[in-house]
């Protein structure tokens, strides 16, 4: 029987955040490929936006990219005015892939031994 | 420039096949010292290449003007004359052009600049080449196009403008090498525009070879950002490491006829090039990833992969392009509100109940004196950037108690003198705050706030002019 173990994002993946006026898009790139099945049916759009919904993010699109093993997550209305308008010390939200890389998602225990 | 049978000596048979891109600076405050082993690492290899530096963000070029309303003779890239003048004559003795958007908002002063620098050089034949016409300030009535992008709260009839300033292509700075430039100095283009043009002008490519352009853009966004895909804004010790993080090797492309592409680095550097890093920087920015709009090309990356190519050496396959867009990204820049910023420290025992009082107390003085449009406060330790302007996340915090933490004030008012009152109020807890506070520092920061617009493109035309550096005065 599979048992299943609850993991931060950050251990079994990695992302980089830009920005675009309101917008940040975040990548979420599995380490080993074999998990990228797991992370499209765990870290969902509705998931995404709920970490930033704090901040009045509005919606959120998830792009898939199964070639590079990578995704790319779209959120509007997350920077609070952008690098412009902000009044927060991350104008720019370079620092919301961590907020993502938080995420927890269910993980066969197995498959986190894999290097 | 070395001769081509020199380098047929070294044994490189297919010289005229590839040309590298090297970049040098990937924002207006990068490492100055960054250009230095990748121009040596070009020279030392002998192709065909050329060095591009993208110093201008979105406001960039705002905060340039205001600079040049202070000095006529300034707004251009403050650190151009340090980036340049290690590698300047090394570029030029091999024949590596040099592309830079480091004219900001005045090119001409920029190319100025750099003839001042060719001359103390010992090089007053070097050919400047200045590209002019981002700059639509004057030329392009703003208010009778339509709007594409705005930052909230910019109602344009009480802002003043700053700059305005089209998105230019690849085009007028391959005409620049093609009159002969050694060196070219523009404004706003399009980031990857500056690693386009060389390789047009190299390769021949033509302006409608969409799918050549398509890797000229990826290869422009890949190294626009110049250590992000080498391992800066990658790194995280214990799971991302990197070799001297303290010298990472700043990327070079190499493009082939054949339309291959691939990023590496100087040997020797700090840094690292995999796909991990490669990836990153591929979607950095990038929204739908079928459609990247570059006003040379538009990249589809829904079908690229990569593959390693050796150690630090990353080839990309898959790029897609398609037409260019009849629009230019106009963005135009407009004098903001003020922001008013103070700061101030609790440590030691119960500093998480003292640094929550803090921050209500200096929410509640920015509102009584009616100081403040808008206010926040952060709990630096708790939550400095992930937070709500709102405070969420430090008011519901549940965590372990933390022991040091510093309490920041932001506020967004109407004049400078509101904004600096507002951030003085973190100096007046000096003697009005909580047991144990400490550590002040106020600033005011004048705010730029941005529109863009699309123009047709025979609104924006752009001038190119050639000169050795002893005629530019």
């Amino acid at each position: 029987m599979t048992q299943n173990i609850e993991t931060p994002l950050h251990r079994i993946a990695h992302s980089r955040a830009g920005d675009k006026g309101n917008r940040v898009n975040l990548s979420l790139m599995p380490y080993d490929p074999a998990l990228y099945p797991l992370l499209a049916e765990q870290v969902t759009e509705e998931k995404v936006l709920a970490l930033f919904r704090h901040r009045g993010a509005t919606a959120c699109k998830r792009y898939d990219l199964p070639l590079l093993n990578a995704f790319n997550f779209v959120i509007d209305e997350v920077l609070e005015g952008g690098v412009n308008g902000s009044l927060n010390l991350d104008g720019h939200g370079k620092s919301h892939s961590f907020r993502l890389l938080a995420m927890t998602i269910e993980v066969p225990r197995e498959k986190l031994n894999r290097p | 420039m070395i001769p081509l049978g020199l380098k047929m000596l070294k044994g490189v048979p297919s010289v005229s096949d590839l040309f590298l891109v090297g970049n040098g600076a990937g924002f207006s405050g990068d490492r100055v010292d960054a250009p230095i082993p990748v121009v040596r690492s070009l020279v030392k290899r002998g192709l065909p290449a050329a060095m591009f530096f993208e110093c201008l963000g979105e406001r960039t070029v705002a905060l340039a003007q205001l600079e040049r309303r202070r000095d006529p003779e300034a707004g251009y890239e403050p650190m151009l004359e340090r980036l340049l003048e290690p590698i300047l004559v090394d570029c030029a003795r091999a024949g590596i052009p040099i592309l830079g958007n480091f004219g900001a908002a005045n090119p001409a002063a920029a190319a100025r600049a750099i003839a001042r620098l060719a001359k103390k050089l010992g090089m007053p034949e070097l050919r400047i080449g200045l590209v002019t016409g981002d700059d639509v300030s004057d030329s392009v009535n703003l208010n009778k196009l339509a709007v594409h992008e705005a930052d909230a709260g910019l109602d344009m009839s009480s802002w003043k403008l700053v700059s305005a300033n089209a998105y230019i292509g690849a085009a007028p700075l391959a005409e620049a090498l093609a009159a002969g430039a050694q060196i070219v100095v523009a404004g706003r283009t399009s980031d990857p525009a500056l690693a386009i043009a060389p390789l047009m002008h190299h390769l021949g490519w033509a302006e409608d070879d969409w799918q050549a352009l398509a890797v000229g853009a990826a290869a422009g966004h890949l190294l626009e950002c110049g250590s992000q895909v080498t391992g800066g804004v990658f790194w995280d010790p214990g799971f991302k490491d990197i070799p001297d993080p303290a010298n990472i090797g700043f990327p070079i492309a190499e493009v082939g006829r054949d339309l291959s592409l691939l990023i590496t680095k100087p040997e020797g550097t700090g840094g690292i090039v995999d796909q991990r890093t490669v990836k990153e920087q591929l979607l950095y920015e990038l929204h739908d990833p079928s459609t990247y709009i570059t006003p040379d090309v538009i990249l589809d990356i829904t079908g690229a992969h990569l593959t390693p190519g050796g150690q630090d050496r990353v080839a990309v396959h898959g790029l897609q392009g398609r037409q260019r867009p009849d629009l230019l990204k106009v963005t135009a820049c407009y004098e903001g509100s003020w922001l008013g910023e103070g700061e101030i420290s609790v440590a030691g025992p119960n500093a998480l109940a003292r640094a929550r009082a803090t921050a209500d107390v200096l929410l509640q003085r920015v509102k009584q004196r009616g100081l403040a449009r808008r206010a926040r406060a952060d709990l630096i330790g708790v939550a400095s950037v992930h937070d709500s302007d709102d405070g969420t996340l430090w008011r519901g915090y549940t965590g372990p108690e933390p022991q040091d933490i510093r309490i920041r004030l932001a506020v967004e008012a109407t004049t400078r003198d509101d904004a600096d009152q507002a951030s003085r109020e973190a100096l007046a807890l000096l003697c009005c705050g909580t047991a144990g506070t400490s550590g002040a520092r106020w600033r005011v920061t004048p705010r730029i706030l941005t529109r863009s617009f699309l123009v047709p493109r025979d609104m924006v035309p752009t001038e190119t002019r050639v000169l050795p550096a002893r005629e530019w005065n």
